[in-house]
This record gives C-alpha cells, structure tokens and sequence, in this order.
C-alpha cells in the first residue's frame, strides 16, 4: 500500500472512528487501535501510540468546554491524576516488556468488557458511610451547577476510588485508550459523585494520564509520524463533529450497532493474540 | 485553563497537519510498511531528533513537533495547577500538582 492510500484511508477510518468514540462516550481509541491492526497491518506497539496521541487530543478539546461550565473538580481532579499518572507509566513499561499476543488478548478481552457497559449500565453504587472525615481533610468535595442553583457533594470511599484509577491508568497505558468508561466508573459509581462532574473530571483527567505514557513511548520510539498524523487528524474530526454538531435520536440502535462491532474486533483481537499474530 | 487547553489542541493539529501535507507531497508514492517493530528510534521518533530535523523542514519531524506541542497542553495545565494551588495557599494541592508534574517529566527518560 503507498503512504498516500495508507494516510487517506486511515484518516476516514479514524473520523469514523472518532465519531462513534463521541457518540457512545468510549472515545475513539477501542475501534482505531484494532483496526489498524487487524485491516491496515500496522504494528501493534505503532497503533497503541498513534492513539494515546488521538486521545490527548479529544480529551483535551473536550476538557476545555466543561472547565468553563463549571462540571470538573479540579482537585479530585487533581488527586486522582496521581494514581492514573503513576499506573500509566506502569503500563507503558509493561508494554515494552509484555508480548504483543498478551497485550492484543488483554485488549480484547477489555474491548468485550465495554461492549458489555454500552448496552448494561450496571447498578452497583455503594451504600454511604456518614462522617467523610478524610474527604473534607482532603478537601475532595464542591458544588456543581444544576437548574436552580448550585448543589453540593463529597467524595466517599477515597482509596477504593484511588486503587481503580491506578488500575485505569495501567490499562491506559498499556493498551493506549483513554479507559472513560474505568474512572467514571470510580469516580460515580464508587466515589458517590455526582454523574456529570464524574464524566467531565474523567475527561480532564484522561490527557494528563495519556500525556505519562506518551511521554514513555515517545523515548522509546513507539510513536510513527505517519502513523499518528492521520489517525490524530481523523479522530480529533470525527469527534468534535460527533459531540457537536450531531443530535442522534436512537441512541439505542447506535449503542447496539456499536457493541456489535466492537465484539466482533474483540473476537479478532483475542484470535490474533491466541494464534500468535502480534 | 479551558482557552489554554483549546489553543494547544488548535495549535498543535495545523502543526501537524502543515507536517501532514508535506510529507503526502514528499513520499505518498512510497510504501506504507509498519507491519514491524523497529527497536532502533529513527531521528524523528525523539525529542531531541524532532527539533534537528524541524530546522531542516523534514516533514515527519513536524508533524513529530505538532505531537509535541500536543503533549506540552496538559503538561502545562499541571504546570498551572502547581503555581495556581501555591497562590492560593493551599498547599497540600501544590504539592500532589508537583508529583504528578515530576511523573510525567520522568515518563519522557523512562523509556530509555
């Protein structure tokens, strides 16, 4: 394939990519990294880095719109960046040392987990435990806007809360996605936030994460220009047309579309790396 | 902090889309072939060798400085929380901003 076929059609992948990644919430990197693999044949250590960069990108385009709403803590923020942070470069380690065959079994395997979220949102919000002493210590609370007012929280159950986030950093590093759908997880589901301010944190924090591991695998020379040049391009599009401009009404029927695919890449992520593809 | 963010993210894709043109127009006849692993970092695939190549207007090392500068953006929100939290006096916040700060300079020598 020539670099000009190559670029283009790794562009309009990455807008697809980057479309679907905003509408569902996942980000663009779980479809992008599979099929660069799978269809374009780019080295699996090469895709991992043209995502992370993908997800610098989106996230911090999106991050900068919430700041100024008002939605993200800055210091949960702030204070959880040490956990993601620290397992990015974990992960980013253990990518070096791990045989790409792991890393594309993980992959899938993490790919089937999100398919699993999109179309289930689990219920497992833990019962509150009065006094948050460390919390307010901590100062890990605030108030957000909502219709009325303001209205004000406090984090809870705090090194539960830190522990995922460390284990969403590893995973982000490893396999190169902004792992979202992990630290809102924590952050509502776990931490008690409120929903909003969970999603919109996670955003802030998911550069800050993806920058640690970025960092690693530039000096090891993981990251390819011509590579990350159109999947950068291409998703940063697909996704700022996708929170933007889009208004989908069957959001159902796209979350069942999009589950589907990703099943079907995890299938042939776990294949590969069984077989000894990678 | 929100317009810094959005100036970053615009900045660094005309960056790297200038570099993207260029390189199309250098070598789009040439063969794409990423299929392996070169352990071996080509001069545009590091720090030191992107800002070389950038004075010689090699394409892939501007694109390289366009992906840099996207690094830079939350580098530099971690950079404002440390100074931002020192002001405020809160200084429990100014110190956790300072670790994540020296984790992610230390990621760029980790690799090697």
């Amino acid at each position: 394939m020539s670099v000009l076929w190559f670029t283009v059609g790794v562009f309009f992948t990455s807008i697809l990519a980057g479309l679907l990644g905003a509408l569902t919430g996942l980000g663009g990197g779980v479809v992008i990294i599979p099929v660069l693999c799978l269809l374009f044949k780019v080295d699996l250590h090469y895709a991992i880095g043209a995502s992370l960069i993908s997800v610098i990108a989106t996230s911090s385009g999106a991050a900068a719109a919430y700041v100024r709403e008002g939605y993200s803590n800055i210091r949960i923020g702030m204070f959880l960046e040490v956990a993601t942070t620290a397992g990015a470069l974990l992960g980013a380690y253990l990518t070096a040392k791990v045989s790409g065959n792991w890393i594309g079994v993980t992959f899938g395997i993490v790919l089937l987990y999100s398919a699993w979220t999109t179309l289930h949102k689990t219920l497992l919000r833990q019962i509150s435990r009065s006094p948050h002493t460390w919390a307010i210590r901590l100062k890990l609370k605030g108030s957000y806007p909502v219709t009325g007012g303001k209205e004000d929280y406090v984090a809870e159950h705090i090194s539960a809360g830190f522990w995922i986030m460390f284990v969403a950093g590893t995973l982000s590093g490893l396999l190169g996605i902004g792992s979202g759908a992990v630290k809102v997880l924590a952050m509502d589901q776990v931490m008690n936030l409120p929903y909003k301010v969970a999603t919109t944190t996670s955003n802030f924090m998911i550069g800050v994460t993806a920058a640690a591991s970025t960092g690693f695998y530039l000096s090891r020379g993981y990251i390819l220009p011509g590579v990350a040049m159109p999947v950068m391009l291409g998703v940063l599009a697909g996704s700022l047309v996708g929170s933007r401009f889009l208004v989908i009404t069957h959001v159902k029927v796209l979350r069942l579309i999009f589950s589907t695919v990703i099943v079907g890449l995890a299938v042939q992520m776990i294949y590969s790396g069984v077989t000894g593809r990678f | 902090m929100g317009q810094m963010l959005r100036v970053g993210v615009s900045t660094s894709a005309l960056v790297v889309l200038a570099g993207g043109i260029l390189y199309l127009q250098q070598s789009r006849n040439s063969i794409a072939n990423y299929q392996r692993f070169n352990e071996v970092p080509a001069a545009y695939e590091t720090v030191h060798g992107i800002l070389v190549g950038v004075r010689h207007l090699d394409a892939q090392s501007l694109i390289g400085l366009g992906i840099l500068l996207l690094i830079a953006t939350p580098i530099c929100r971690v950079i404002f929380g440390v100074v931002g939290f020192s002001l405020l006096r809160d200084r429990f916040y100014a110190v956790i901003s300072a670790i994540v700060l020296i984790i992610l300079l230390f990621s760029f020598s980790a690799g090697r």
